[in-house]
């Protein structure tokens, strides 16, 4: 979310209150990243090891690799030091 | 009109018990105040059913607070001194979380050496948490700004939580003639309360959740804003007060401010020596005057420049030490409000009363023929005058 889309003081509920449940889907910690892990498709053997430690569950399954979602992940590279095959590199996230 | 005897921390209790508060949290040992002891005698004797809670310290007074105030309820606690200065965390927190909470202080020094006497220390410690500070005068003043201090801090759009500071044992433990309203002429005043949000089993939110830096900042802003909207809140209030009690309330008192070419500025029991002794002087032909803020935070300070404009000179009287400002808190401030003057009078600080220390319309001259010297010749002699102390 950039900092456009947020709302201000003038529309935020006072003291910091949130209103509805479950809202911290909303809240994409994906911008907290400084590196972005890439998923190389051809080395990945779906051995769902990222699946088990991603402490975020940003690893997305799919038949034969995993997929990244990066509203969530925070980058903390758990997933390439685990992975058994070195499928995923950690790029530095650039603005 | 009814007229009873009551000293400054029962009169804050009766105050509290005329507001029907729902809940009331406090720790029962020193250094507590008489105003929930005496109220815990109101409850105890079925006068008043509101729910009693006696926790293990002061930080824990406040955190009862903030959570019944949380649920909607109308809530009240008190303290002094070390007591204040243990909940310094959490007066952040009933601030941030927008708990319009009602705290009756006694304003007492802060140790060490150990002292238990009068003196602004604590709160003037406290004065950038977010609270709503008001300092009354006497017992009469500590009554009616409680009344009116659940009113203040509970308007939607105020939200904010408000400390009555009243002198220790100077206003606290002195009695005097107080004039209460009747109950029902309170419960008119004050309605129940209105709260924007409560938490809510059937209706669940979110209070107190991290809040980074993409969104705190809009959040404190929040609190400048509510801040802000206290001086017009508080002008209502006064004039439906007026209506009710027939007494005169608002921002600031100021004495002798039409004429004065010096004047005294202080907060709390010590205005009422000033102005007696500012009566004398006037008497003899001295032109002087007297400017109390009622209200500290917000400071008022449209209200100061216009009680000021016509002075040449000011003293402004700090009963706590800022050690290494250029001067007290009050004296700060007042120079800060002037600023923008094009001839702002010449001003300097008075620090007195530490630890309780007494002060008497003796001193008070002494303070006030500095300030017509200085009026006069349009300097000062010295930024800060240490009145009363030993050398």
């Amino acid at each position: 979310m950039t900092s456009k889309e947020r709302s201000g003081w003038k529309s935020l509920p006072i003291g910091g209150v949130v209103l509805e449940a479950g809202s911290s889907l909303k809240y994409k910690t994906g911008d907290w990243r400084a590196f972005r892990p890439l998923v190389d498709r051809e080395k990945c053997v779906n051995c769902l090891l990222c699946w088990i430690y991603c402490p975020d569950s940003a690893i997305i399954r799919r038949e034969k690799w995993v997929e990244v979602n990066y509203d969530y992940c925070k980058g903390c590279g758990i997933c390439a030091h685990e992975c058994p095959k070195e499928a995923i590199r950690m790029v530095e996230e650039e603005k | 009109m009814t007229i009873v005897g009551l000293t400054g921390d029962e009169a804050v209790a009766h105050a509290v018990k005329q507001s029907k508060a729902d809940i009331v949290a406090a720790y029962p040992i020193t250094p507590q105040t008489i105003m929930v002891e005496r109220f815990s005698k109101y409850v105890a004797d079925g006068e008043v059913h509101t729910g009693y809670v006696c926790v293990e310290s002061e930080h824990s007074a406040l955190s009862a607070c903030v959570g019944a105030s949380l649920t909607g309820a109308r809530v009240f606690t008190a303290t002094a001194s070390q007591g204040l200065a243990l909940m310094h965390e959490m007066l952040y927190i009933a601030s941030g979380l927008r708990c319009p909470i009602v705290m009756g202080v006694a304003n007492r020094a802060l140790s060490a050496p150990i002292n238990i006497h009068g003196d602004h220390s604590d709160m003037m410690a406290s004065r950038d948490s977010g609270w709503v500070q008001i300092y009354a005068e006497d017992a009469q003043e500590a009554y009616d700004w409680t009344l009116l201090a659940f009113k203040l801090a509970e308007d939607k759009d105020v939200q904010l939580p408000l400390s009555v500071n009243l002198d220790g044992f100077i206003i606290s433990h002195s009695m005097e003639g107080v004039d209460v309203l009747e109950d029902e002429a309170v419960v008119q005043f004050l309605q129940t309360r209105k709260p924007p949000f409560t938490i809510d089993p059937e209706k669940p939110v979110t209070v107190g959740a991290l809040c980074l830096p993409d969104y705190y900042f809009e959040f404190k802003r929040q609190q400048v804003e509510a801040m802000a909207n206290v001086c017009g809140v508080l002008e209502k209030a006064c004039r439906e007060y007026k209506g009710i009690a027939g007494r005169n309330y608002g921002a600031l008192e100021a004495f002798g401010m039409e004429d004065a070419q010096a004047a005294i500025v202080c907060l709390g029991s010590t205005a009422g020596t000033a102005r007696e002794v500012a009566r004398k002087l006037r008497a003899q032909g001295k032109k002087v005057g007297v400017i109390k803020p009622w209200l500290y935070r917000p400071f008022p300070t449209e209200e100061i420049i216009s009680a000021s404009k016509r002075v040449k000179a000011l003293a402004v009287l700090d009963r706590a030490v800022s050690f290494g400002a250029p001067y007290g808190a009050l004296c700060s401030d007042i120079v800060s409000a002037l600023y923008s003057l094009r001839e702002s009078p010449r001003i300097f600080n008075v620090v007195y009363g530490l630890g309780g220390r007494d002060i008497q319309p003796s001193d008070i001259e002494v303070v006030f023929n500095e300030a017509l010297e200085a009026a006069e010749r349009g300097v000062i002699r010295q930024e800060t005058m240490f009145l009363g102390e030993r050398e």
